[in-house]
């Protein structure tokens, strides 16, 4: 039998709305059109708060928190546009972008990118911590296609789609903090990959240019993402 | 009392590099040199990533010309894939490559040479520029615009964007052309022509006033080199190499792009980052060559098309045998507009460049892949190797202005000789010797900086260090 559905009712950015008790404050911000940035969230994956820029400023708590993570509750006051998140939140990128080699001219998706566009979004001019400019693999070994590590912002998107929606986990993380790396399998060539179905899920829901396929130029790579939300609605429907 | 001149930065060029000349203690001038005092290391950078990026990455060497790296590039990795490309997409690529000489010529031109040719080389500085052009002669500086803008607009319209474009792509390009713009740059190529021609009658009648310079500006003895068709005509896309001496003879031909290396070495000199290719037959550094349009027009046996060829007949009676003087490169570029135009419109022309069919696909297949093609400055030579994931392991690029470089440090040394007398600076004599680079419109990094408005600086200096004299502007 099923439950009655609870409501809450709540504010955000001084606006009333109301969601399911299960919904996130990033989804009820959707339903109302109210814009909050994010990078690692995808619609259709589960949410992990992983890349900070859903943070969210909540009346009476002292953190901030990721809208993608937290749930509505009744009488919240949410704040998603202050001086202090839009400071934050370019830290958030400048840091990410600073972290790798995110060279958007030469890039595959240049002009298609979310880290791209969320900059020019947000209002990211510059850079103001110093380039770390590591030294980072290319593993082309892939028939069909190749993971840059230099554009790789840890999202995971690649991991949750492999793991969630295709089922074959031959994506994961390896390493900690700033050393941290998606992987296939334990840590192999993707080429030799024994898991990998070759499905290009993970490519095409890279936010960056840090999984491509081969053979199209520079600026030429657009992502085909519609297949997520299909599969997702088709599952739920069997459950 | 021996001194140093040093002019720096040389203005109106393409990039950043000074110039010293040396005074022995009589005020003569003993040495002069070109120093290319930028570093890039691109080649190094290239490494690691995939082969299928570098038509992209090498562009970005060049603001001016990423149309010649996207070209030179594009055939490397053609032969990387080894497939031979559509016809159509061989022709599109021909006409892109001719686009992007038709304005780069223009620059050189009209924007960065005209100055010196219409105001005179001891001009004040002040209107010694693209903007004394305009108020000197609207009508020049119109022409030397629309120029530009028609090769620069045909690029656009080929591949999206006119500053580095990602339509050329391994194996072909990425689009096709559509009939709409091939009408449009059909329309646009009669006024590019009369704007070439009035451009030749007008600049013919001028060399009578700069026979001093032609005499003195890297006017000396040395072989040429480029790309022809296999039967001697003019070819900037592909074809064998050539080299011709200077009395115009034949001294090798049909030599295979491929083999570069057996003909071409590379010296390194340490007061400069740009390095020495030299004629290995010969050797370095008696074994220079200048390559780029004045080289072209003495290699070949005709253009290949009706106008230019009529042009080229006239300029080759410039001198018996080859051209040699620098001077005359620009009197080349006009010539090589013209023919740019004409073969242009006979590629739009041909019943298959609609074709749709404009990318060969495949994989990595070999492991080393060359590409030459002709650049405005020159010829450029991209090779790499790269490992069975088809990443750069490797990449040697010779840049045009490579090739001559040793012509460029003989040609200021023989300006400076004739023209730099005493201790004391004149603006005239120094933009003279600046002005023999010019001839060469060398390329010398990724973007030309604004005109005229970089400063000059030159010191006269003491063995001691101590400045004499000094200029800026």
């Amino acid at each position: 039998m099923n439950q009655p559905v609870r409501v809450k009712t709540l504010k955000i950015d001084d606006r009333d709305v109301s969601g399911r008790e299960d919904e996130t404050i990033l989804e009820i911000a959707r339903q109302n059109g109210i814009f909050i940035p994010t990078l690692c969230n995808l619609q259709g994956l589960t949410p992990i708060g992983a890349c900070r820029l859903c943070l969210v400023e909540i009346k009476g708590v002292s953190r901030l928190l990721p809208a993608c993570v937290t749930r509505v509750e009744e009488g919240m006051e949410v704040y998603t546009q202050s001086e202090r998140l839009q400071k934050y939140r370019r830290m958030v990128l400048e840091l990410l972008f600073s972290e790798r080699n995110h060279i958007c001219s030469v890039c595959v998706v240049n002009g298609h990118c979310e880290l791209q566009s969320m900059a020019q979004v947000l209002g990211m001019t510059h850079v103001s911590v110093p380039y770390r400019f590591p030294r980072l693999p290319v593993d082309a070994s892939h028939e069909r296609f190749v993971v840059d590590h230099n554009r790789c912002i840890l999202c995971t998107r690649c991991v949750r789609v492999c793991d969630e929606i295709e089922g074959a986990h031959t994506w994961d993380v390896m390493g900690r903090g700033i050393d941290s790396r998606v992987i296939t399998d334990l840590n192999q060539a993707w080429g030799e990959s024994e898991t990998c179905t070759s499905c290009g899920k993970c490519v095409n829901v890279c936010p960056t240019g840090a999984l491509f396929e081969k053979g199209k130029p520079v600026s030429e790579r657009l992502k085909k993402r519609q297949f997520l939300p299909y599969l997702t609605m088709m599952r739920e429907e069997r459950r | 009392m021996a001194h140093t001149v040093t002019i720096d930065p040389v203005t109106r060029i393409e990039g950043h590099a000074k110039i010293t000349i040396q005074l022995d203690d009589q005020g003569i001038v003993r040495d002069a040199r070109i120093h290319i005092t930028q570093f890039r290391g691109f080649e190094k950078l290239c490494e690691g990533r995939r082969f299928s990026e570098m038509p992209a990455l090498t562009a970005r060497i060049c603001g001016i010309c990423p149309v010649s790296h996207l070209i030179a590039s594009g055939k490397a990795c053609d032969a990387l894939l080894a497939v031979r490309i559509p016809e159509t997409a061989e022709k599109l690529r021909r006409i892109f490559n001719l686009a992007q000489l038709v304005q780069s010529h223009a620059l050189s031109f009209f924007h960065l040479s005209s100055p010196d040719f219409l105001l005179g080389m001891d001009a004040d500085p002040a209107v010694r520029n693209i903007v004394g052009v305009i108020q000197a002669n609207p009508q020049m500086a119109r022409d030397g615009i629309r120029l530009r803008q028609i090769g620069q607009q045909m690029i656009e319209w080929l591949a999206g964007k006119r500053i580095h474009p990602s339509w050329i792509v391994p194996g072909g390009v990425a689009q096709p052309l559509s009939a709409e713009k091939r009408e449009q740059m059909l329309a646009s190529i009669p006024e590019g022509i009369d704007i070439a021609e009035r451009a030749i009658e007008w600049f013919k009648t001028t060399l009578r006033q700069f026979s001093e310079e032609i005499q003195t500006f890297a006017n000396f003895p040395s072989l040429f080199m480029g790309l022809v068709t296999e039967t001697g005509a003019l070819e900037h896309y592909d074809g064998v190499l050539r080299v011709v001496d200077s009395a115009g003879n034949v001294i090798a031909d049909k030599l295979d792009p491929n083999d570069y290396q057996d003909y071409i070495g590379e010296a390194v000199e340490p007061w400069t980052y740009l390095k020495f290719p030299y004629y290995k037959p010969i050797g370095y550094p008696e074994g220079v060559y200048r390559v780029g349009p004045l080289a072209r027009l003495n290699l070949v046996d005709r253009c290949g098309t009706p106008r230019a060829d009529e042009a080229w007949s006239e300029f080759r009676t410039l001198e018996r045998g080859a051209v040699l003087s620098s001077f005359h490169y620009h009197y080349a570029r006009l010539v090589e507009i013209l023919y740019g135009l004409e073969r242009i419109q006979q590629l739009l022309n041909e019943p298959d460049i609609l074709d749709t069919r404009v990318q060969a696909v495949a994989g990595p297949n070999r492991s080393e892949g060359i590409g030459v093609a002709e650049a405005p400055r020159g010829t450029l030579i991209h090779h790499y190797r790269i490992d069975k994931d088809g990443l750069i392991t490797w990449a040697n690029l010779i840049i045009a202005t490579g090739h001559n470089n040793l012509a460029m440090n003989r040609g200021i040394l023989q300006a400076a000789k004739h023209f730099v007398k005493g201790e004391q600076i004149q603006e005239g004599m120094l933009n003279r010797v600046e002005a023999v680079i010019r001839c060469f419109d060398p390329c010398l990094s990724c973007s030309t900086h604004a005109v005229g408005q970089m400063p000059l600086h030159i010191q006269l200096l003491s063995p001691t260090g101590e400045v004499l004299d000094e200029v800026r502007r």
